[in-house]
């Protein structure tokens, strides 16, 4: 049974993976992450890891991905980018080789050590969660019970909280306040007008012939927003929003 | 079919290179930035699928817990991330990351 | 009392500094009277000093102390410290003594010069640089000293600086004493770099005792030290700046060259006699062989000076020269001995030059002098006392230390003792020729002529103050004020009788070799003569001198022979010698230079630019990298992280 599952949840998220990389749209691109998540957590259950599939599912699936996509939504990024050919000469060429090689490499490292992994357990694996350990069903460890339901949660509970950890904890919980606060500070809207980016050459890598049409009516059209924008912020905004409505 | 075959960890990690693999991929050849974050993702996921498996074979929570911590970061890395997106890619309607390349020698 | 060694020169050094201070403020003749308090009070000083080294046996006549240290740097230590010990003690004594009556002279001789107080500071500086020369107790502390009086040289040379000649005096002299000084540096390198140290006594005691030197070693050292003092002391080919160095006031001339920093060169080889001890033949052969060149190449050059000044310059040239031959001999008594009479005597006759140019109002040629010995009668009579010494008369001093000089150079060799004695002898011509010219004779001013077309290349424009054009002038020279003839009363005293320092009649007369034992360390080569023979040398020696004297009373005084056979013109010249090496500068010495310069500009220079415009073009071609992509960043990362696998993968054991 546990092969079933692995190897359907194996080509979720691959599939998902693949439409990651291949579509054109930015919409489609999310929603096979989406797949990809859900395939992974999957693995997790398949795994034991319970209460981490259950997070992955509520955090990654349930928030991160519907991020995107209000910045999808927001900046109007959902038309189709080319994918003919790259402008950055030897790019897509080089990418290939790398990634060959990445993977190249992965295999080898497979080949050479199958059957040869021996896990032996971390000290810290070895004493259960009421002791300050990490041992997985440290319940069971303890005593002669069978595995409870709730065994995985209760673990990561004491273990997280535990002299090793207690401290990341509090750090994460930092980072995240820190985090907040700079998204707030770095997407506040800027008073005034802001400065043109300036249109010097490209650099001498970048091919510039392939979009160059839709790149420079773009621009046109960006210049000649800023040419109409007003000190008033909320005419801008309405203006900008008017043209993405357009396309 | 009944796949009588007993799932080592190996096949976990193989899963995870091709995941990573792909992400690399990804992120070397889309030129849509947000793009570019879910290939980052998909990269952080394979991670944490080679992590639960490790942890599942040695017995070892940490295993679980890094996953969890890695999920945090990601968490606050998207939303940096994405901050920054908005704030750069604000005025283009249809943007591609090779254009702010402001930063040049 | 040997610890009041520091006073000898710490007072010059207050001097100094309350003159920056105060100098303007305290005018004339304030500053003048303090600057020679300063000199006077370390002459005290060093005869107390004297003293307290004269109480002691002769074994123990050595008094080290060191202030502090001055430079710690690794192996090198080298601290601020007095050596007194008889060698320095006299040159100490008669530093600061005709020191202290030459500024007593310059209070009556500056008189009225705007920058008066200036005057004096530098005097001070001098005296204390050259006070630090003679009491050094390691080769830095005199090498410091050795600079110093160099500098203020220049200073004092080019004192009246508005004249663009004495300007270049000052350079010239301060230029060829840095050819010297070059030498110096090396000696004190190859000291140091084979006995570790460059204090006296470490020195001698590897020496004489340890063998440290090779003779090779040595004999680089000494021919080192040579050129040095050669530099300094205006031996041939560097005497060149002595005679323009007149341009400077007489006072400085007096003092500077004539007393003292030029005897600086005969101390240096004199202290390192041990090292001389230990060289090879040829350099010492080498030092009396150009001293006796030297004397004998001024000699001939004053003979036809015009410039009472310049006379003297070349008369000093040529008297060092006599010093040189003394200590290349190995006779370095005698050229202590004669240093001490010739700083008494040529400051003597300087200071009365010094008292004619003044009463004559700044005329210095002496075509114009003549019978002065009526108008200023103790500037006659000091100066005759000054003349009669330098000429060799008995029974003054110079009489007695240039018997000791010719007296070595019979020791080393006949045929220099031969070219010694027409050296003594024409010394005695053309000081007698000035004598006459000046003191005697029919007088020759207060006419007015004006026949000073005709530039005279001795006479600074600066000195003829008063020759306009087509204006009738009357020159009335009077005598020096008072402040003037003390001290020349006082030098023609000891011109007088300085003989009695090292009479050679009996071992108990010879006090100044006995005083001087201790530093020689048995380097003092003895004389293997007889004493018939010694009788003969002074029997001829004065009949030398008496013929000089004649000879030149019968061409100037009596008129019965004509100048002008004698005083050729190449000889007023030098011989072309300075004239030759400034076109060979000019010309193709210039060529090297600017050959040099070159060199230094394009080629090390270059190289340290050329490092910076490497790096920047270096730079440039890298900044291709920075193409602000972020995804060629992106693809750059992935490749290194997949090299830095690779090759991790490649250690692991299969």
């Amino acid at each position: 049974m546990e092969a079933f599952t692995f190897f359907l949840a194996a080509i979720i998220s691959l599939a998902g993976a693949c439409g990651v990389v291949f579509l054109k749209n930015p919409v489609h691109a999310a929603l096979s992450l989406v797949a990809t998540l859900f395939g992974v957590a999957i693995h997790f259950i398949n795994l034991e890891a319970y209460f981490v599939a259950a997070v992955q599912v509520i955090v990654y699936a349930g928030a991160i991905v519907i991020l995107f996509l209000f910045v999808i939504m927001l900046l109007g990024v959902d038309r189709a980018e080319s994918i003919k050919t790259d402008p950055i000469i030897g790019q897509r060429q080089i990418a290939i080789l790398a990634v060959g090689g990445i993977l190249a490499l992965g295999a080898l490292i497979g080949v050479a050590f199958s059957g040869d992994v021996t896990g032996v357990p971390p000290e810290n694996a070895q004493k259960s969660t009421y002791e300050g350990g990490t041992a997985i069903n440290s319940d069971h460890v303890h005593s002669d019970d069978d595995v409870r339901p709730d065994q995985n949660i209760k673990d990561i509970g004491r273990a997280l909280f535990s002299t090793r950890y207690v401290f990341a904890l509090e750090i994460t919980a930092l980072l995240l306040t820190i985090g907040v606060v700079g998204a707030v500070v770095l997407t506040r809207r800027p008073k005034g007008e802001l400065d043109p980016l300036p249109d010097d050459d490209p650099p001498s890598i970048y091919r510039d012939n392939e979009n160059s049409s839709d790149l420079e009516s773009t621009l046109s059209r960006d210049t000649d927003a800023l040419d109409d924008a007003k000190a008033d912020e909320s005419e801008k905004d309405a203006s900008e929003e008017t043209e993405v409505g357009r396309e | 079919m009944i796949l009588g075959l007993s799932i080592g960890t190996e096949y976990y990690l193989a899963l995870s290179a091709l995941l990573f693999t792909i992400g690399a991929g990804g992120l070397l050849v889309r030129r849509n930035p947000l793009v570019m974050f879910m290939c980052i993702e998909l990269m952080l996921n394979a991670a944490n699928l080679a992590f639960i498996s490790f942890g599942k074979e040695m017995g070892d929570l940490g295993g679980q817990l890094s996953v969890l911590f890695v999920l945090v970061v990601a968490a606050a890395e998207v939303v940096i991330g994405l901050a920054i997106v908005v704030a750069v890619m604000r005025r283009r309607p249809k943007a591609s990351v090779d254009e702010v390349s402001v930063l040049r020698g | 009392m040997t610890n009041l060694v520091w006073l000898i020169p710490g007072l010059p050094l207050i001097g100094f500094t309350l003159l920056l201070l105060f100098g303007r403020r305290l005018g004339e003749p304030q500053a003048g009277w303090l600057a020679t308090a300063t000199v006077s009070g370390s002459f005290l000083a060093a005869t107390a000093v004297f003293f307290g080294l004269a109480s002691k046996p002769p074994e123990e006549r050595v008094y080290e102390i060191t202030l502090f240290e001055w430079i710690p740097s690794g192996e090198l230590s080298i601290g601020l410290g007095f050596l007194a010990d008889p060698l320095s003690i006299t040159m100490a004594l008669f530093v600061t003594g005709v020191g202290a009556l030459i500024h007593m002279y310059a209070i009556g001789y500056m008189h009225g010069d705007p920058k008066f107080s200036k005057f004096f500071l530098y005097l001070n500086l001098f005296v204390f640089a050259m006070l630090m020369l003679v009491l050094g107790d390691n080769l830095l502390i005199t090498f410091l000293g050795w600079e110093g009086v160099g500098a203020c040289s220049y200073f004092l040379i080019s004192f009246w600086h508005e004249e663009p000649a004495n300007a270049t005096a000052g350079k010239k002299a301060f230029v060829t004493n840095r050819v010297g000084d070059w030498g110096f540096m090396v000696a004190m390198f190859l000291l140091f770099f084979n006995i570790g140290s460059l204090k006296y006594s470490d020195i001698f005691s590897s020496v004489i005792e340890a063998d440290a030197l090779t003779q090779t070693t040595a004999t680089a050292i000494v021919a080192m030290l040579f050129i040095g003092a050669a530099g300094k002391s205006a031996q041939f080919p560097l005497y060149l700046w002595l005679p323009d160095a007149m341009a400077g006031p007489t006072p400085v001339s007096a003092l500077i060259h004539a007393a003292t920093m030029v005897t600086s060169g005969v101390y240096l080889l004199t202290r390192m006699n041990p090292v001389l001890a230990e060289a090879a033949g040829w350099s010492i052969d080498m030092i009396w062989i150009v001293g006796l060149f030297t004397a004998l190449f001024a000699a001939t050059a004053a003979i036809a000076q015009n410039d009472i000044k310049k006379v003297l310059a070349y008369s000093t040239v040529s008297q060092l020269g006599f010093m040189f031959v003394a200590v290349g001999s190995g006779l370095y008594v005698a050229a202590i001995f004669h240093m001490i009479t010739h700083a008494f005597f040529k400051a003597l006759l300087f200071l009365g030059a010094g008292s004619v140019i003044h009463g004559m109002h700044h005329e210095q040629d002496m075509r114009k002098y003549g019978a002065l010995r009526k108008v200023m009668p103790i500037t006659a009579f000091t100066f005759i006392i000054g003349w009669l010494a330098i000429a060799g008369i008995p029974p003054f001093s110079g009489f007695w230390s240039k018997d000791e000089v010719l007296l070595a150079a019979w020791n080393e060799n006949k045929i220099a003792w031969a070219m010694l004695l027409i050296a003594a002898i024409m010394t005695a011509f053309y000081m007698s020729r000035l004598v006459f010219m000046t003191f005697f004779g029919e007088k020759k001013w207060g006419i007015s002529e004006h026949e000073e077309t005709k530039a005279d290349e001795e006479t600074e424009a600066d000195e003829e103050t008063d020759t306009g054009d087509g204006q009738e002038h009357e020159i009335t020279p009077h005598e020096s004020p008072t402040v003037m003839w003390i001290p020349l009363v006082i030098l023609s005293g000891l011109a007088a009788v300085a003989g009695l320092l090292n009479l050679p009649f009996s071992y108990d007369t010879k006090h100044l070799e006995h005083w001087l034992e201790p530093i020689l360390f048995g380097n003092e080569v003895h004389v293997t003569a007889s004493g018939q023979t010694k009788w003969f040398l002074a029997i001829v020696a004065i009949v030398g001198a008496t013929t000089g004297v004649l000879a030149a009373a019968f061409v100037y005084l009596k008129n019965r022979l004509s100048a002008n056979k004698i005083e050729h013109s190449i000889l007023e010249e030098a011989w072309r010698f300075d004239s030759t090496v400034s076109n060979f500068m000019g010309g193709p010495g210039r060529k090297s230079f600017e050959a040099t310069t070159l060199f230094d500009q394009k080629i090390i220079d270059g190289a340290v630019n050329g490092v910076g415009k490497v790096t920047q073009r270096i730079g440039t071609r890298l900044r291709s990298f920075q193409t602000g992509l972020i995804r060629s960043y992106a693809l750059g990362m992935f490749i290194g992280a997949v090299a830095v696998i690779a090759y991790f993968v490649s250690r692991m054991g299969f």
